[in-house]
């Protein structure tokens, strides 16, 4: 399957499952609503250019707040991780290794140990972000904190779920496989 | 120029992202009735701070005028009191309450309350004023505003903590329920948007007999204002043949350009004339 098709069924698969499984179940003690769709935009291919990751980010966020009607929430968490991601990336790896290996990161192509630090910060952005704009207050610093760190503990447990249950088979690049 | 356009060039990633958050965060403040009520009182918080500010030095100049209007409400205060009057009568004698606790508080309908205005526009097709004085100071949606000289300002449509917007008379959306004072034909007071001075009594009967000079005030209908408050006087009648109802144009009793304080009414008999009205209605 094409790098294309492929993330575009990615797309409308994390979309309906947000909206029509994890948004059912009822929060957790009104605290942590599970988060799952989001890792469209980490999952996609390194080499994607950094504007059109920025529109694809905004693109998901405003599809998954048309189902949930709360119109921009999602699209800013998105969009910011979207903008944040290229710089992570950056920092966790060096050029050559991102380039030469694979296509798109993940536990293979970037090592154990950067890949949770890259799912860890981006989630846990994207939690602050979206309980804040919702709530539009902290409600405390402790209990805020421990809201987003809550949620992040979730979000990362269905990660690794999702990881083991639908596990990503990549090739190695060379320059006659692309 | 050049370095201009090469420094978009170069951030240009940047501003994207910019513009994508900034459209995201649009969408979330004007779709959102939470994030949107949040908004508004953050933002009429911080624009009534500035306000308030300018006001302190445009405030000396209309010292006079403001002088003059609080001078006139006392001395009609004066003539109101008791002690201005003697009574002839023997029978009667009048003695002068020194209880602390007033007897006639409970029956109290409408309390006044006293506020600086901060900020005030005429020249809008919609006008509001602020008033420095918000929800912790006792103001709520939907109260009159009043002038010193008694004459009715507008409605209170939006709160914050310490500061209130008042929607003017001066408002397209403004109605107030008026009345002419000598033949009692009542109306509905609206602004057509034309002359800052002149307002329209709509629906008046064709019954009425109306000299130019008449004054014309509150009905007493409406929750929000006492009855007999002053709303302007008659300059003209507008004659519509077709129309079984008179429209006259009224000059308004209230110089909003240089008004500076206001008093705002609360009606204490509110709710319990609202709770009646509900179960009238949910039988």
């Amino acid at each position: 399957m094409s790098t294309l098709v492929k993330n575009i069924v990615r797309f409308c698969l994390f979309i309906l499952v947000q909206v029509y499984v994890l948004n059912q179940i009822p929060p957790l003690n009104h605290l942590v609503v599970p988060y799952l769709y989001f890792l469209f935009i980490l999952w996609l291919p390194y080499q994607i250019g950094r504007r059109s990751l920025l529109v694809l980010g905004f693109l998901l966020g405003f599809c998954l707040d048309a189902f949930s009607n709360t119109y921009g929430l999602h699209a800013a968490a998105c969009v910011l991780i979207a903008y944040i991601r290229p710089f992570l990336i950056n920092v966790l790896l060096t050029k050559e290794e991102k380039e030469l290996n694979y296509n798109e990161p993940s536990a293979q192509s970037m090592g154990l140990v950067p890949y949770i630090t890259y799912l860890t910060i981006l989630t846990f952005i994207h939690h602050i972000t979206v309980f804040f704009l919702s709530a539009l207050q902290t409600g405390g610093w402790m209990y805020f904190a421990v809201k987003a760190l809550f949620a992040t503990a979730v979000s990362l447990v269905l990660i690794l779920l999702t990881e083991l249950l639908f596990s990503r088979k990549q090739r190695f690049r060379t320059n006659t496989a692309q | 120029m050049r370095n201009v356009i090469i420094f978009i060039r170069i951030y240009f990633t940047f501003f994207f992202f910019l513009l994508l958050m900034g459209l995201s965060l649009y969408l979330l403040f004007s779709y959102n009735k939470y994030q949107n009520a949040v908004y508004s009182e953050v933002a009429n918080e911080v624009a009534g701070r500035i306000n308030s500010q300018v006001n302190k030095v445009t405030y000396y100049f209309y010292l006079k005028k403001t002088n003059d209007s609080l001078v006139h409400a006392n001395e009609m205060l004066y003539n109101k009191l008791r002690e201005d009057y003697s009574i002839t009568d023997t029978t009667n004698r009048l003695v002068i309450d020194t209880l602390r606790v007033d007897s006639l508080e409970q029956f109290r309908r409408f309390l006044f309350r006293e506020a600086k205005v901060v900020r005030n526009s005429v020249s809008q097709p919609n006008n509001y004023i602020v008033l420095h004085r918000g929800r912790d100071q006792g103001i709520s949606q939907d109260m009159g505003v009043i002038a010193p000289n008694s004459g009715v300002a507008g409605t209170v449509i939006e709160v914050s903590k310490n500061f209130a917007v008042v929607m003017s008379l001066l408002h397209s959306q403004s109605n107030v329920s008026g009345r002419l004072k000598r033949g009692g034909e009542t109306g509905n007071l609206i602004w057509d948007g034309k002359n800052k001075n002149i307002l329209l009594l709509k629906d008046v009967s064709k019954s009425a007999k109306i000299n130019q000079g008449d004054t014309v005030v509150t009905s007493g209908f409406s929750e929000k204002f006492p009855p007999g408050l002053l709303l302007g006087y008659v300059v003209d009648i507008i004659n519509d043949k077709s129309s079984s109802t008179y429209t006259v144009r009224v000059k308004s009793a209230v110089d909003f350009e240089t008004l500076q304080f206001a008093y705002v009414i609360q009606n204490l008999q509110k709710e319990e004339v609202n709770d009646l009205l509900k179960k009238v209605k949910s039988k």
